[in-house]
């Protein structure tokens, strides 16, 4: 078949040189085209990192780097970066226009994109997020979770094969974040986008096809999130685990593995 | 809260909303070259005529513009005395020691003072009718040629445009850590002149820090979305020039040769 979107070979990775422990040691993995993977982990244990080593931020120590089958350097980040985009953390610190479109259009205008071209791509990307309506508005006019669908907006006008989101939900209350879940699995099956996020949140992670799990810079586990919650019981599962965890204790004959709550509310009215 | 700097604006739909931002700069930059072409009667009360056309049409109210006066009011005051006190000829009315109030010194000062009053209006019309961002583009527009002298421009007005979009940013963060402050129990605007600048440094340094490390998330947002200054970039806010356009600078045209007859005919 073909190649995988991200792949990565024994990366290893320490801000200070001097220190004894790496921050990413010898990390290995690889991302299909269209998949979403969940990179999982205690604060520290390298997975910000990661997507800043991803998108050519930061330099690794050793190890390889491939995205969409092109080796990551200091000559390729710019060719990588056409074709992958990153959401972080905080939607403030990323809001560069002075307004929506204006935001979403910076990308563009760095490739230097006919004008025409931009508008349409700019209301394109807007629909998508299901924001055409404010793209005249600035962002103090903005919810939290509108500037994190702006951002999200300006890497899709990009029309990229990658989306990498470093706890690109953390600042957002529940409400939106469901809705931006919703919005990220539509456009995962309608444009064949391959994701990549950096959470602690489990029901972010559980939406996702496949869960890495990094412990203190190490790969610890990889595998299905139902594989991954019933296995790690130090993780803050989902409510689906937890009753399954619960009924456990209760020495209650349950699933072997988790269940979403509609593979739930089947087994229980079985 | 971030009504402090931006308030500058007054949104609205009037016609000289609508020009181009480069016409209302060029306009306004021609403006105070005619100020002083203004020589005699008929030249101040055509220079007070335009300059009320121009607040007029903007249909904001004169009080914004008053206050575009006042923080150069001192500073217009002075140059007054200075002329009133000091210029001789013509009838002297008043003499002591060697202040004289004469008639040539009074004339100047009224001169003087049209001149720096309308200058003020007339650019305090062009920046309350322009969004930040659009005079940003207009200046971007009118720096090109020193482009060729090796002016960063382009970045220059990148920049620009930046420091403009974070002012909200600023003033919320600069509001938060005074509340954080004063849950503490600290006390703004109060005491001696020296307490009320030391109770200022616990709101710099965070202020300070967190501006830093904001920069430095930005930076990297930039470069991660392809931001390279090295490289042309096309532009979203497109500017055009119209007729409207065209109408503003034959406007000024106009006045200049009026300027210049009224000159010739005295």
């Amino acid at each position: 078949m073909n190649e995988p979107m991200i792949q990565v070979e024994n990366l290893t990775f320490k801000y200070n040189r001097l220190k004894e422990s790496n921050t990413l040691s010898s990390v290995s993995f690889s991302v299909d085209k269209g998949e979403w993977l969940s990179v999982i982990g205690n604060n520290g244990a390298g997975k910000s990192t990661l997507a800043a080593l991803l998108i050519g931020l930061l330099k690794p120590q050793s190890g390889s780097i491939f995205v969409c089958g092109i080796p990551l350097n200091e000559e390729t980040k710019w060719v990588i970066r056409r074709r992958a985009g990153i959401v972080f953390q905080n939607p403030d610190n990323q809001f560069i226009g002075a307004t929506v479109q204006d935001d979403v259009a910076f990308g563009m205008e760095n490739l230097n994109m006919p004008v025409e071209e931009m508008r349409r791509r700019v209301i394109e990307a807007l629909k998508l997020v299901d924001l055409l309506n404010v793209r005249e508005a600035d962002p103090s006019r903005l919810s939290g979770g509108q500037k994190q669908r702006v951002a999200i907006a300006g890497v899709l006008a990009l029309h990229p094969d990658l989306l990498i989101l470093d706890e690109a939900f953390v600042m957002l209350d529940p409400r939106s974040r469901c809705d931006l879940l919703q919005t990220l699995k539509r456009l995962k099956a309608e444009q064949e986008l391959t994701i990549l996020s950096i959470t602690h949140d489990m029901n972010e992670a559980a939406a996702s096809d496949r869960i890495l799990v990094l412990k203190n810079g190490y790969v610890t586990r990889s595998g299905s999130p139902a594989e991954i919650f019933s296995a790690e019981m130090d993780v803050e599962a989902p409510f689906g685990e937890r009753l399954r965890r619960l009924l456990l204790s209760k020495k209650r004959r349950v699933p072997e593995s988790y269940l979403t709550e509609s593979e739930w509310i089947q087994w229980l009215c079985k | 809260m971030n009504k402090l700097i931006l308030g500058r604006y007054f949104p609205g739909d009037s016609l000289i909303h609508q020009v181009d931002p480069r016409a209302k700069l060029i306009a306004g930059i021609a403006f105070i070259f005619i100020s002083f072409m203004a020589k005699n009667g008929q030249g101040l009360i055509l220079l007070w005529l335009f300059t009320f056309l121009v607040m007029s049409v903007t249909k904001i109210g004169f009080r914004a513009f008053f206050r575009g006066v006042r923080p150069l009011i001192w500073l217009i005051l002075f140059t007054l005395f200075l002329q009133i006190l000091f210029t001789a000829g013509g009838t002297i009315y008043f003499t002591w020691g060697p202040f004289k109030i004469s008639e040539f010194g009074l004339i100047n000062a009224l001169f003087i003072f049209s001149r720096f009053v309308t200058i003020i209006f007339v650019t305090t019309a062009v920046t309350l009718t322009t969004k930040p961002m659009e005079l940003t583009d207009g200046l971007n527009f009118l720096m090109r040629p020193l482009r060729f002298l090796h002016v960063p421009v382009d970045e220059l007005s990148v920049m620009l445009s930046i420091a403009l979009r974070f002012i909200p940013n600023l003033l919320d963060e600069t509001q938060r850590i005074m509340d954080a402050q004063k849950a503490r129990g600290a006390v703004f605007g109060e005491g001696s002149l020296f307490h009320q600048m030391k109770a200022l440094v616990p709101i710099f340094l965070p202020l300070f820090s967190g501006s830093l490390n904001r920069g430095e998330e930005l930076a990297n947002v930039m470069d991660v979305r392809g931001y390279r200054s090295e490289l042309p970039r096309s532009s979203f806010r497109q500017l055009n020039w119209g007729v409207k356009e065209t109408i503003c600078m034959l406007i000024m045209v106009l006045l200049i040769a009026a300027f210049a007859i009224l000159d010739l005919v005295s």
